[in-house]
């Protein structure tokens, strides 16, 4: 019988951090500046400057940390990371080694039906590297430091993961936290999130851990998974063929679905840590961790739980609705105006889901208030617009946040309640389609369907079609 | 002056701080290295059990900034002394991690 082999996997996942400012200094975080316009002595390296860190760095550090079981280090210091390359300008990264700011917690995945708790070794906090841009035309690199300061943590995890499901689940647990904490938006294609994964293989029921690869440049949920996939394949064949895997740097080619070495253990940096003598050491008291408690949004977990007890929606619905903070929040805020959860997790699990999936949206960019989407709830269960117009007026809101109210105003698009103009639209129907009314007359029901749809073209979608419905049989009856 | 670092090391240092020595300075560079070292054998005749090893000399902690944007473009200073520029950037060797 062939071998069974086990997969181990450990991540290493850097968090680009939600602050204004970098890590160091007051330049701006913002994306899309002009190279190098967000800049300065201090995030240039430059001798003699001084950094001097953000307060907001270390508050968003403990509550990620807190959320995650962690220990909260009382007093801890930053190192400094010794390498020489373009994108690093100090010729060291400013990190924390010896003792970084949270260890020792946890996070719980659902994996199927299974749970499984993942331990997180230390989480640091450190700082971005500029962005080197490559001209082919005439090998050279081009680099630009707006990045360079730009304030990240770095959480480790144990390696207790065995499958690319795991993996998966485990940075999907970690986006939501850190999205509803509003520390970072967690966004992997953009580079706001990042992963390193650390993969060994080994023979079932062995309890040694086998030589592992650590695989870089993994850009997206489907990278990591096909990364994983292949690197195992790659590291069985080696064991089957009796080879020794290598301990090095692979850097995954997603396009070509084939991890390549980077760097051996031979050459390996050898990064020369010290502690960083200019920044002085950050003491964490109960107080200040108590503090950040207080403020801790509710989490995702505890929010499924109470939507469970609170509101009359499928569980699968609140799941889909809770897995981003921005939805969760338009959710309560609108069946709290309007009163009516159903309907408001209606329109974000069919309409709005399928809008934000045709137009490449995520959850995050939803541009419609709360306020408004209640009101187009009011609207339909009132009967002052009916369905279809309601649809129509919800792709609006959706694009563009009208208020669905003096929209139906402007537009002329609510429900006739003149019975007047009605009937004479009927009669005048009824009139234009002979042949229609006698078919209906001598028992052929369909025909009433066409009499129904003449009418709410002529009525411009103004009408309510089951009150059209009863009226026209009553006229034909 | 104790003979302390081999011609290995001395290749390895070079390769990490990515630096291309002639022999002569290679020669040199090991020499002051090794006064250094024997600078730490100093050090070290002290008993330093017990004592908590020191990164600061000042007793301060907690020294923050508020996370407001104070500093505008600062693109011409940054790039002053470039000695190679290019769309505003650092023109450099083509460089792949
Ligand atoms: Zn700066
Ligand atoms: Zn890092």
């Amino acid at each position: 019988m062939a071998k069974q082999y086990e997969t181990v996997i450990g991540l290493e996942v850097h968090v680009e951090l939600a602050t204004k400012t970098k890590i160091f200094c007051s330049c701006s975080t913002s994306f899309g500046g002009a190279p190098n316009t967000h800049t300065c002595p201090v995030c240039t390296g430059m001798p003699g400057s001084l950094p001097v860190l953000n307060k907001q760095v270390v508050e968003y550090a403990i509550a990620i940390g807190l959320a995650a079981n962690c220990e909260i280090t009382r007093m801890c210091k930053f190192d400094r990371k010794n390498y020489f390359y373009p994108d690093n300008p100090q010729n060291y990264q400013i990190s924390q080694l010896y003792l970084p700011i949270a260890r020792n917690g946890y996070v719980e995945i659902e994996t199927g039906d299974t749970k499984k708790k993942v331990r997180i070794h230390e989480m640091h906090m450190e700082e971005d590297a500029g962005k080197l841009v490559h001209d082919e035309w005439d090998d050279t690199s081009i680099v630009d430091y707006n990045r360079s300061g730009v304030p990240l943590v770095e959480i480790v995890s144990e390696p207790d993961m065995r499958s690319a499901d795991e993996v998966l689940a485990y940075l999907e647990k970690l986006r939501l936290i850190i999205q509803y904490l509003g520390a970072s938006d967690c966004k992997l294609q953009e580079g706001s999130m990042r992963a390193d994964v650390n993969l060994s293989v080994r023979e079932m029921g062995s309890g040694k851990l086998g030589t592992r690869t650590e695989m870089k440049n993994l850009n997206s949920f489907k990278a990591i998974a096909r990364a994983i996939e292949g690197e195992r394949q790659r590291q069985i064949e080696l064991l089957e063929e009796g080879r020794a895997v290598v301990q090095e740097t692979r850097r995954w080619d997603d396009n070509k679905e084939y991890s390549y070495a980077m760097r051996s253990k031979e050459d390996a940096q050898d990064y020369r840590y010290f502690p960083e003598p200019d920044l002085v050491p950050i003491v964490i008291d109960e107080a200040w961790i108590e503090k950040i408690k207080m403020m801790q949004p509710e989490l995702r977990d505890e929010k499924l739980a109470r939507y469970k007890k609170e509101y009359d929606i499928p569980e699968y619905d609140a799941r889909i609705i809770t897995e981003s903070k921005r939805m969760a929040d338009i959710f309560e805020k609108a069946a709290a105006i309007c009163n009516n959860p159903k309907k408001v997790s209606n329109w974000l699990m069919v309409e709005t889901l399928r809008l934000l999936k045709e137009s490449g949206m995520e959850p995050e960019g939803i541009r419609f208030s709360p306020e408004n989407l209640a009101k187009l709830v009011k609207l339909t269960d009132s009967g002052d617009i009916n369905s279809s117009v309601a649809k129509q007026v919800f792709v609006k809101m959706f694009e563009e946040n009208i208020d669905p109210e003096s929209y139906v105003k402007e537009h002329g698009l609510s429900t006739v309640s003149d019975e007047g103009e009605l009937l004479a639209v009927l009669e005048q129907v009824i009139a234009d389609n002979p042949q229609a009314a006698a078919d209906y007359k001598n028992g052929k029901e369909k025909a009433l369907g066409a009499l129904v749809g003449q009418t709410m073209k002529a009525m411009r979608g103004k009408a309510d079609p089951g009150q059209v419905n009863r009226r026209l049989k009553e006229l034909l009856g | 002056m104790a003979n302390k670092i081999s011609d290995e090391t001395m290749e390895y240092v070079g390769i990490l701080a990515k630096l291309r020595l002639s022999d002569e300075e290679k020669e040199n560079a090991k020499s002051d290295m090794e006064k250094m070292l024997d600078y730490i054998d100093t050090l070290n005749e002290l008993d330093t059990t017990g004592v908590e090893p020191m990164s600061h000399v000042f007793p301060v902690n907690n020294v923050f900034r508020e996370d407001i944007v104070e500093n505008g473009d600062g693109s011409e200073d940054t790039l002053a002394n470039a000695p190679l520029k290019k769309e505003q950037g650092f023109k450099v060797p083509k460089t792949i991690g």
